[in-house]
C-alpha cells in the first residue's frame, strides 16, 4: 500500500495539501518548499510540473509555469531535485502536469522515474477517464501511480460514481469560476454541491481543490470534505514572500 | 468500401483526434458529440442553414480560370473564390453552420478565438445576425497586426479580448477562449474556427466546411466535363479550408492533395509554422495531433507573416493525411507568400489573403504536368492584409 493511501487511511478530516510549481520562484526551491512544507505539518505536497499551454489553470499558476520554465526548469530536473530529497520527507508528494509533458517525455521513462522518486500519484487534468482506462490504467498500475480525477458541479451523478470505482487516492472536488464566491469566501452554491456530493456517500477521500485561501475558507471545505488543497494563495504567497517563511503561510491556514 | 479518412466514433483519425479535455468541459462535449450529427443534418437545420449560405454569404462562390496562371503553367488552373464570401473568407461558411448549432442547443453567449481575425469576424457576424452576446479571443500581437479585423469585430457589437500569454497569437487566443469555456460551462456555446479541438469540433467543422468541394465537384463537371482535378491546394494553419477543400475528395486518391504550411523564414530557421516539417505527436488544444515541440513537450512558439497560419498545430484530419501520405504537405517562406499575392494581384485583378498566398506560392514547387486540371481554393482576400502588403511593397 502507498505512502497516500495509508494516510488517507488513517486521517478522515482536516487533509491540508499545498501545490507549488517546480522550479519557482527559483530554479532551485524545490527542495526548500517541499522541506519546510513537510515540516510544518502539510499532509500531502503537489509538485506542479510547469507546462508552456497550462489550460485548465488560472492566471497565478500560468504566471509561476512561466517563471519556472523561464528559469529553466524541465522533467529530468524536477526528477533530479526529486530523487535528492527521497527518505527525508514523509510527507507523500503528487505530480500535476499535461498529458503531453508525460507523452513526449515518454509514458515507460515518466512512470519508471516516479518510482525510483517515490512517486504514488499523478494528476493530469487533460487526460480524461475513457483514455486513462484504454492507455494507460495497466501503465499506471505496473509502476504503482494512481491517476486522480477531477469532479465538478456538472458532473453527472452516474459518472461521479463511476470515477469513485476508479479512485484509489482521492477525488479532486473542483468547480467552475460561476459557482466560486468572493475571494476569501466559501459561497452557498459551493456548500450546496458539497452536501450533494456528499450525500453520495462515496469510498473515495473527497479534497477541495479551488477557492482556498485562508483559515476560515480551508475551515469551511474541511466541514463538508475531507480535505482542501491550497494553490493560487501558495504561489502568490511566494511570489511576494519568497520562501524563507514557508512555516507562516501553513500555520495562517490550518492554524 | 469503408471510407479511410472519416473519423471512429470516438473521433479517432488513425492515431490522431479523440478528446483530451479537462473533467469540466465533458458534459459540453459529451452534449455536442451526442447531438451534432442529427442536428446538423436534420432538415430543419439544413433548411436554413443552406438558405444563408445562398442568400446571406453568397454561395455557391465561383469557380474561376485563372488564364494568367494557366498560362504560366501550361495548365488549367481553377480559382474557388472563397475570398468573394460575405466577410471576405470561407470561415463563415462554419460560423453559419455551428451558430444555428449553439441556438438549437439553447446557449447564449458565443466564444471564440481568432488569428488573423477572419474567424472573430465570421463570428461576429453571425452573433449580430443572431442576436446572441460575442466574445472573441484574439492574441495581442495579432490585434496589432491585424487591425482592421479588430475594428470590424467591434463594430459588429462583439467584444475582442487579447490573450496576453505565450507568444500572444492563435494558440494563446484558443488557451482563453478554452479557459473562458471552463469558467462557463453552462450557457457558453465554444464556436472553434479550424478543424482543431477535441472530437467532434475537427469532424463538424470540416462537414460544415465540406460545401467548398461539393460546389468544386459540381462545377468542374459543368465546365470541364470532370468532377475531379488531378489536384486541389489549400494553405493549411489548422486547416479548415484545406478540409474543405479536400472533403469530397477525400476517398478519391486520384485526385493529389496539397496542403501548403507557412515556412515563415524558412523551415529550418527556427522562424516558421511548417508543423508537419518540424512537429512530433502531441497533444494540444484536446486532440492528438501533429505538434511543434520541444524535448520536454512544451510547445514552441511558431512564426509566419500570416497571423492565420501561426498555429504550432495541425487539425488531426491532416496530420493523419501526412502520415498516411494521402495529402502532399508543401511549405511556402513569408517572401514566397508575399510574391505570388503580388503575381496574382497583376495578372488576376484579385488581391489574395496573406494566408492563401502560401497556396498560390505552392504552384511553383509542384510538379504540373501540360494540361493538368489544378483547383487552388482562394481561401480569403487581401483587405486584412494591406498594411502588410504596402509596407512590403515599399522595400522591394
Amino acid at each position: 500500500m502507498g505512502q497516500l493511501t495509508n494516510l488517507l487511511e488513517n486521517k478522515q478530516n482536516r487533509l491540508c495539501s499545498v501545490f507549488f510549481s517546480a522550479g519557482f520562484p527559483q530554479l532551485n526551491d524545490t527542495q526548500k518548499i517541499i522541506q519546510d512544507l513537510d515540516a510544518n505539518g502539510v499532509d500531502f505536497i503537489e509538485v506542479g510540473l510547469p507546462y508552456s499551454d497550462p489550460m485548465a489553470d488560472g492566471e497565478t499558476i500560468q504566471y509561476s509555469s512561466a517563471v519556472a520554465l523561464k528559469n529553466g526548469i524541465n522533467l529530468d530536473l524536477i526528477f533530479e531535485q526529486l530523487k535528492k530529497i527521497k527518505g527525508t520527507v514523509n510527507t507523500p508528494l503528487v505530480l500535476m502536469g499535461y498529458l503531453n509533458q508525460v507523452l513526449k517525455y515518454g509514458e515507460e521513462k515518466f512512470c519508471e522515474l516516479c518510482q525510483e522518486c517515490g512517486i504514488e500519484t499523478v494528476i493530469l487534468p487533460d487526460l480524461p477517464m475513457i483514455e486513462y482506462e484504454n492507455h494507460y490504467k495497466a501503465l499506471f498500475a505496473k509502476y504503482g501511480i494512481s491517476n486522480v480525477f477531477l469532479i465538478t458541479p456538472q458532473t453527472s451523478d452516474e459518472r461521479i460514481h463511476k470515477i469513485d470505482e476508479m479512485t484509489d487516492a482521492f477525488i479532486y472536488v473542483v468547480a467552475s469560476s460561476s459557482i466560486t464566491g468572493a475571494k476569501g469566501e466559501i459561497s452557498q452554491g459551493q456548500i450546496d454541491y458539497f452536501n450533494r456530493i456528499k450525500a453520495m456517500n462515496l469510498k473515495s477521500k473527497l479534497i477541495v481543490g479551488f477557492g482556498i485561501s485562508n483559515q476560515s475558507t480551508f475551515d469551511t471545505a474541511c466541514e463538508y470534505m475531507n480535505g482542501a488543497i491550497i494553490g493560487s494563495a501558495f504561489i502568490n504567497f511566494l511570489r511576494e514572500k519568497g520562501t524563507a517563511s514557508i512555516d507562516q503561510f501553513v500555520k495562517g491556514i490550518i492554524g | 468500401m469503408e471510407p479511410k479518412f472519416q473519423p471512429t466514433k470516438d473521433g479517432y483519425y488513425g492515431q490522431f483526434g479523440g478528446a483530451f479535455i479537462p473533467e469540466l468541459l465533458y458534459p459540453n462535449i459529451k452534449e455536442l458529440e451526442d447531438n451534432y450529427l442529427e442536428i446538423i443534418y436534420s432538415d430543419a437545420f439544413q433548411k436554413e442553414y443552406k438558405y444563408l449560405l445562398d442568400q446571406y454569404v453568397g454561395r455557391p462562390t465561383p469557380l474561376y480560370l485563372s488564364k494568367g496562371l494557366s498560362k504560366k503553367f501550361n495548365a488549367s488552373v481553377y480559382l474557388k473564390r472563397e475570398d468573394l464570401c460575405h466577410t471576405g473568407a470561407h470561415k463563415v461558411n462554419n460560423t453559419i453552420g455551428q451558430i444555428l448549432l449553439a441556438k438549437h442547443l439553447g446557449k447564449k453567449r458565443i466564444i471564440a478565438e481568432t488569428g488573423a481575425g477572419q474567424h472573430g469576424v465570421a463570428t461576429a457576424t453571425v452573433c449580430a445576425l443572431m442576436d446572441l452576446e460575442c466574445i472573441v479571443f484574439m492574441g495581442e500581437v495579432d490585434i496589432k497586426r491585424q487591425a482592421p479585423n479588430v475594428a470590424r469585430m467591434e463594430m459588429l457589437g462583439a467584444t475582442v479580448m487579447p490573450a496576453k500569454s505565450g507568444s500572444k497569437t492563435l494558440k494563446d487566443a484558443t488557451n482563453e477562449a478554452i479557459r473562458d469555456w471552463i469558467g462557463n460551462p453552462e450557457e457558453t456555446y465554444y464556436l472553434i474556427g479550424s478543424v482543431v479541438g477535441p472530437h467532434p469540433y475537427p469532424d463538424m467543422v470540416a462537414r460544415l466546411q465540406a460545401v467548398i468541394s461539393e460546389e468544386i465537384k459540381a462545377q468542374l463537371l459543368a465546365q470541364t466535363g470532370k468532377e475531379n482535378p488531378d489536384a486541389i491546394v489549400a494553405c493549411i494553419g489548422g486547416g479548415s479550408n484545406a478540409a474543405g477543400a479536400f472533403y469530397h475528395y477525400l476517398e478519391e486518391e486520384s485526385v493529389e492533395l496539397v496542403a501548403v504550411e507557412a515556412a515563415g523564414l524558412g523551415v529550418n530557421s527556427g522562424e516558421s509554422a511548417a508543423t508537419s516539417q518540424l512537429g512530433e505527436v502531441g497533444v494540444i488544444h484536446g486532440s492528438k495531433t501533429i505538434l511543434m515541440q520541444d524535448e520536454y513537450g512544451q510547445i514552441i512558439e511558431p512564426y509566419s507573416i500570416s497571423a492565420g497560419l501561426d498555429y504550432p498545430g495541425v487539425g488531426p484530419l491532416h496530420a493523419y493525411l501526412f502520415e498516411s501520405k494521402r495529402a502532399t504537405f508543401l511549405n511556402a517562406t513569408d517572401q514566397e507568400a508575399l510574391d505570388a499575392a503580388y503575381e496574382l494581384s497583376r495578372v488576376e485583378g484579385i488581391i489574395p489573403a496573406l494566408e492563401t498566398a502560401h497556396a498560390l506560392a505552392a504552384l511553383d514547387k509542384m510538379d504540373i504536368k501540360e494540361g493538368q486540371v489544378i483547383v487552388v481554393n482562394l481561401s480569403g482576400r487581401g483587405d486584412k492584409d494591406l498594411e502588410t502588403y504596402i509596407s512590403n511593397l515599399k522595400q522591394a
